[in-house]
């Protein structure tokens, strides 16, 4: 069992837990994710790491309540003191983030766009890039005010944070990309974009940064079993190549990346049935748009 | 003519068995056992035994099957295999032991497989255990994989009295034994992981969720944890796919992905979250075992299933055994064919699959004759489903993170055949990750022939 040491409530239906487990804290790197089961009948939750501390022995993780055994895990929030499974670290590191390639590294001008949760996996990055003497902007973004979270953890490691709401409840009333093409309307320039978030959004920005371009590298999650290689569900297009994403990702060049079928890949064990409950629940705020529901076909 | 046919071995019907996972074969009780071991000659020069990758004593356990003293039998085999239970199920003992059968020259072979499975099922339901070594030695090994050829070496190595740990990467013990092999051919909590309790029981520590390469390495298990020698056993795990138009569509999966969300995270069962794809029409691709288990799984979820395979049965590598079971629950096979191409709907689904018919050429360099394509055959099947049993390769993980482990072009690891030794010193290897995707007994020929090289080392150092 893998002790849960710390839970936390960030906002509507995102939460964050520290877990024990030491020797994923002790070799995982920014850009990783871990496997967590949390019991005999649960799925394997494939989740980006958002934090770690090696001295303690913990690693953070952030969950949306999407499926059944995520929601089930914000359910059972007061009363769940440990998972059952938790592996990792899988999947390649951040470039980025990786010591031989610092000198590099420090002579680019980053900008980060972190869409929704993709704020948990961004954290990470900027923070070590912080500590080891890079500084980076951070175009932070969600749907409406109550949906963000680590602002203020943000702010204390990027260079410049910026907040943008799609409803314009809080900070620039736009979105990641409106917030970018702001900046370069202003005369700002950058020469890496790393951007994590929903599809939809990944997609967006790469056909703006193409346009600018500008280098993307986005952090694909899609459907996964095993998270070692083994099941291949995780495959997407590449360039013309069929990659991996457990094993050759999660990062890639999104420049490359064959989103719209990515898109569709999501899709496959999204059933009538629980679109239908989705619109349901979600009601007029299921307007569609998150490029993973398919609420929008 | 008296001896000449074995005792037959009672079986679900096929009609019953098609809608449910309970196990097919039903095995032997007492009597029958008795029985069909009292057809075995006790040959002086056993053959069979040669046949058998971990060399059992094959005619002495027979005869104290015949005696009725089960316990010594099951003793007699556990010197030399730890996963009775699973090889008296799954081993290809039609080409091994039974295979090599004096009987089988006029009539038909004894039933040692399924003398087998009755002795160790005996064993597990009364209680026997297997010896545990008297004292350890004080020398620590880790084993990487918990599949037949972990589970054998670590098993082996305990008897020794060596303080050994396996490191699994998923979160439960066996390997293929979980993940692949459906319940109603080997029943998971019944006899997997029974056996995996049994090598527990010899004092074998597994500690599951750590991906060797990932979590830690080989090197820091060595220098960091005090391990003396490490054996990897961690199988051929990379499925691949055929490289054809509308691969990457909806409901298009590898046998892997298709056969791990129904046995390991049982998707069939009620209650569990993980889901699974439940087609009405079922292409499966390839004819080997993994095909069969993959095409007789989605038979049972409800669809209708055809095997596609570019040869004819003649080279169906699929045991016969597991044909015949197909054949039998209503699959349908579709010989001398290849998919060219997967058709897809507007949503990115899977609607059918372009097939090529094929007829048999020269015999290539694997001896098999080579097939080709008929030019003008092509035709459509209507599918929802399309799963790739197309065989897999090692996984990189480990090998990509090893100083000095070598490979070879195939991507597998380099090690002797009799003792299991790599390029790297104190580091081991057997089973899939060395030869590709094999089978279980052959992994556990290796993993035995690697805890002997290990022994070996330790013994001189």
């Amino acid at each position: 069992m893998y002790p849960i040491v710390k839970k936390e409530i960030l906002a509507d239906k995102i939460f964050l837990m520290e877990v024990k487990a030491e020797r994923c804290a002790k070799s995982c790197l920014p850009g990783q994710f871990i496997i967590v089961k949390t019991d005999e009948k649960g799925e394997r939750i494939p989740l980006t790491i958002c934090d770690y501390n090696r001295e303690a022995g913990t690693v953070t993780i952030v969950v949306q309540a999407v499926g059944a055994s995520t929601e089930r895990m914000l359910k059972n929030i007061d009363t769940i003191e440990a998972f059952q499974d938790f592996v990792g670290p899988l999947g390649c590191p951040s470039e980025l983030c990786l010591e031989e390639n610092l000198e590099e590294t420090r002579k680019k001008k980053i900008v980060f766009i972190a869409g929704g949760l993709g704020t948990a996996p961004v954290y990470p990055q900027v923070k070590w890039l912080h500590e080891h003497g890079v500084e980076a902007d951070v175009i932070m973004g969600s749907r409406t005010k109550d949906l963000l979270f680590y602002m203020d953890e943000m702010k204390a490691v990027a260079k410049n944070c910026y907040i943008c709401t799609d409803d314009g409840s809080f900070g620039f009333h736009g979105v990641g990309t409106a917030q970018l093409q702001a900046l370069y309307d202003e005369g700002v320039t950058y020469d890496q974009c790393v951007a994590i978030g929903p599809m939809i959004m990944m997609k967006f920005v790469c056909l703006l940064t193409k346009k600018l371009n500008l280098p993307t590298i986005v952090s694909m999650n899609p459907i996964m079993v095993d998270g070692t290689g083994m099941c291949g569900a995780c495959r997407l297009v590449v360039g013309d190549k069929v990659k991996f994403a457990c094993v050759d990702g999660p990062e890639f060049d999104g420049h490359l990346v064959d989103f719209d079928q990515a898109m569709k890949r999501m899709q496959q064990y999204k059933t009538e049935e629980g679109r239908a409950k989705l619109a349901l629940e979600e009601g007029d705020t299921h307007h569609g748009g998150c490029g993973q529901c398919g609420g929008d076909k | 003519m008296e001896g000449m046919t074995r005792v037959p071995v009672r079986e679900q019907d096929p009609k019953v068995r098609a809608t449910n996972f309970e196990e097919v074969c039903l095995g032997y009780n007492e009597e029958e056992a008795v029985e069909e071991a009292k057809r075995c000659l006790n040959c002086k020069n056993p053959l069979c035994v040669q046949g058998c990758p971990v060399s059992i004593n094959i005619p002495a356990f027979i005869q104290q099957v015949k005696e009725r003293n089960f316990e010594e039998a099951y003793q007699i085999i556990s010197q030399s295999s730890a996963l009775p239970a699973v090889c008296g199920r799954v081993c290809p003992q039609e080409s091994q032991c039974e295979g090599k059968c004096i009987r089988g020259i006029k009539g038909e072979p004894v039933s040692i497989g399924k003398l087998e499975r009755f002795v160790a099922d005996w064993a597990r339901e009364n209680g026997i255990k297997p010896k545990k070594a008297e004292k350890l030695n004080g020398h620590k090994v880790a084993v990487i994989g918990s599949g037949p050829a972990g589970l054998t070496c670590a098993g082996d190595l305990a008897k020794l009295g060596y303080d050994v740990t396996i490191f699994e990467a998923l979160h439960e013990a066996g390997g293929v034994l979980s993940y692949g092999i459906p319940e109603f051919r080997l029943p998971k909590k019944k006899v997997v992981a029974a056996e995996v309790e049994n090598v527990k029981s010899l004092g074998v520590k597994i500690e599951t969720n750590v991906v060797i390469g990932k979590s830690t390495t080989i090197d820091e298990l060595i220098e960091e944890e005090g391990f003396e020698a490490v054996f990897i056993g961690s199988g051929a795990g990379l499925p691949r796919f055929m490289g054809i138009p509308g691969e990457q569509a909806n409901g298009v999966f590898s046998a892997n992905e298709f056969l791990t969300r129904n046995n390991l995270m049982k998707a069939f069962m009620e209650g569990y979250d993980t889901p699974i794809s439940r087609g009405k029409k079922v292409v499966v691709v390839g004819g080997g075992n993994v095909a069969m288990d993959a095409a007789r799984t989605a038979l049972r979820l409800g669809a209708e299933v055809h095997v596609v395979y570019r040869r004819g049965e003649a080279e169906l590598p699929a045991r016969v055994e597991e044909v015949h079971h197909a054949k039998e629950e209503g699959i349908i096979f579709d010989l001398l064919q290849n998919p060219t191409e997967i058709l897809v709907d507007e949503n990115g689904w899977v609607k059918g699959v372009k097939i090529i018919k094929m007829e048999l050429g020269e015999p290539d360099e694997s001896g098999r004759r080579s097939p080709i394509e008929i030019p003008g055959s092509e035709y459509e099947i209507e599918a929802d489903t399309v799963i790739m049993s197309l065989g897999t390769s090692p996984n990189p993980l480990i090998s990509s993170t090893t100083k000095g482990l070598e490979i070879n072009r195939r991507k597998c690891i380099v090690a002797t055949e009799d003792t299991g030794a790599t390029s790297k010193e104190g580091v081991y290897a057997g089973g899939d990750a060395v030869t590709g995707a094999a089978t279980v007994i052959l992994a556990m020929g290796a993993g035995k022939a690697a805890a002997k090289g290990i022994d070996a080392y330790l013994s001189e150092k």
